[in-house]
C-alpha cells in the first residue's frame, strides 16, 4: 500500500478535528473533535509502524505501543474532561464554552457573566431562593 | 528538481518495492480509499452537524471506519482495542455527557460559535500544508503488507511486555489517577449541590 494513503487520511482527519475544536461551542462537541485529532495521530503511528517494521531488521513496534498508550490516555482524558464539563454544567448551568469568560481579558471589564445570557438564570435562581 | 529528487529516492536502497505504480492500485488500496472516504465524511458530519446526538453517532462511524483501516494495515489488536475502547466506552461516555448536560435533542442553532470562518480558514490552511508536505515526502514509499501481520495479538503482547513494560505499568497508575480524579470532581460538584441556593444567591447578588 502506498504510504501516502494513510498519511493523507490522517492529515485530513486531524484538520477536521482542528476545525471542530476551533468552531464548536458546546464543550462536549469540542471533546469529540479532540478525539478525532487523537485518532488521526493514532492512524499515522500505526501506518508508519507497519512500514518501519518491514523496513527494519529489529523493531520495538514503538508506533503500535504508542498507539495503545494514546488510546488509554484518551480514555482517561475523556473521563476527566466529561467530569469537568459536568461540574461546570452544575455550577454554571451551561456547557457553552463561549460563555465561560471569567478569566478573559477583554474590552469589557466585567466580562459577559455580568450582562451575558447567564444572568437571567442567576436572577431567576435568586428570585426563587 | 522535484523530479530529480523523486528519481533519486526511487533508486535509493530503502525502496524495495519500485515495481509499484501510482496507476495500479491494489485491492487493499481501493478498500482503504473507500473506507477512508466514509471515515472522513463521517468526521466532517461530526464537526458540522447541528444535532448534538447525531454528532456522537457519526463519531461512531468515523471511529469504526478507523478500526477497519487498522485492520487493513494488519494491526489487528489495535483495531479491536479501538472498537472496544472508543466505540464501546468513549462514545457511550460522550452520550451520557450529552444527556447529563441536558443537550437539546433537535437542531441547536448555536452549535457553532461565531469564529467558524476563521476556524475553517485555519483548518483548510493546515490541511493543505500537511497534505502537501506528506505527499511530497512519501510519494515513493510503499508499505509491504504481505507476510505475517504486523500487529497480531501475539506480536503485540511480545513487544508490549518485553520492551514496553515500564510505560505500561506507569500507564496503569495514570489510569488510577484519572479514576480518582473523576470521582473527586464529581463528588465536589455534588457537595456543592447541597449549598446551591447560597451559591446562586451569591452569584445573583454579584
Amino acid at each position: 500500500m502506498h504510504l501516502a494513503y494513510p498519511a493523507v487520511l490522517s492529515a485530513l482527519l486531524f484538520c477536521t478535528g482542528l476545525y471542530g475544536v476551533l468552531a464548536r461551542r458546546n464543550a462536549i462537541l469540542v471533546l469529540m473533535s479532540v478525539e478525532l485529532m487523537l485518532n488521526a495521530v493514532n492512524l499515522n503511528l500505526v501506518a508508519f509502524d507497519v512500514w518501519l517494521s518491514r523496513a527494519a531488521e529489529e523493531t520495538l513496534h514503538s508506533g503500535q505501543a504508542l498507539t495503545l498508550f494514546t488510546i488509554a490516555i484518551a480514555a482517561a482524558e475523556i473521563g476527566i474532561g466529561l467530569a469537568i464539563v459536568l461540574a461546570v454544567h452544575r455550577n454554571r448551568g451551561t456547557s457553552d464554552i463561549d460563555k465561560l469568560r471569567d478569566t478573559a481579558e477583554g474590552p469589557e471589564p466585567e466580562g459577559p457573566d455580568a450582562e451575558g445570557p447567564g444572568t437571567p438564570a442567576a436572577e431567576k435562581a435568586e428570585a426563587s431562593a | 528538481m522535484n523530479l530529480a529528487a523523486a528519481v533519486h529516492l526511487a533508486s535509493a536502497p530503502p525502496v524495495p518495492h519500485a515495481q509499484h505504480g501510482f496507476l495500479s492500485p491494489t485491492g487493499v488500496e481501493i478498500a482503504f480509499l473507500l473506507v477512508g472516504l466514509v471515515t472522513l465524511g463521517a468526521a466532517l458530519v461530526t464537526v458540522t452537524t447541528r444535532q448534538l446526538v447525531h454528532a456522537a453517532l457519526w463519531l461512531v462511524v468515523a471511529l469504526g471506519g478507523l478500526a477497519v483501516e487498522y485492520l487493513l494495515l494488519t494491526a489487528e489488536f489495535i483495531a479491536w482495542v479501538q472498537v472496544l475502547i472508543y466505540v464501546g466506552s468513549v462514545v457511550v461516555l460522550l452520550l451520557f455527557g450529552l444527556m447529563l448536560t441536558k443537550a437539546p435533542i433537535g437542531r441547536s442553532p448555536d452549535a457553532d460559535s461565531g469564529n467558524r470562518w476563521a476556524a475553517l480558514a485555519v483548518a483548510v490552511a493546515a490541511a493543505v500544508a500537511l497534505v502537501w508536505v506528506v505527499v511530497d515526502a512519501f510519494r515513493t514509499t510503499w508499505i509491504d503488507l504481505d507476510g505475517p501481520a504486523a500487529g497480531t495479538t501475539e506480536v503485540t503482547g511480545t513487544f508490549l511486555f518485553r520492551h514496553w513494560v515500564l510505560p505500561f505499568e506507569a500507564l496503569s497508575v495514570l489510569l488510577l489517577a484519572a479514576l480518582v480524579g473523576a470521582i473527586v470532581l464529581s463528588r465536589k460538584a455534588r457537595a456543592d449541590a447541597d449549598t446551591t441556593p447560597a451559591v446562586h444567591g451569591k452569584e445573583g447578588a454579584r
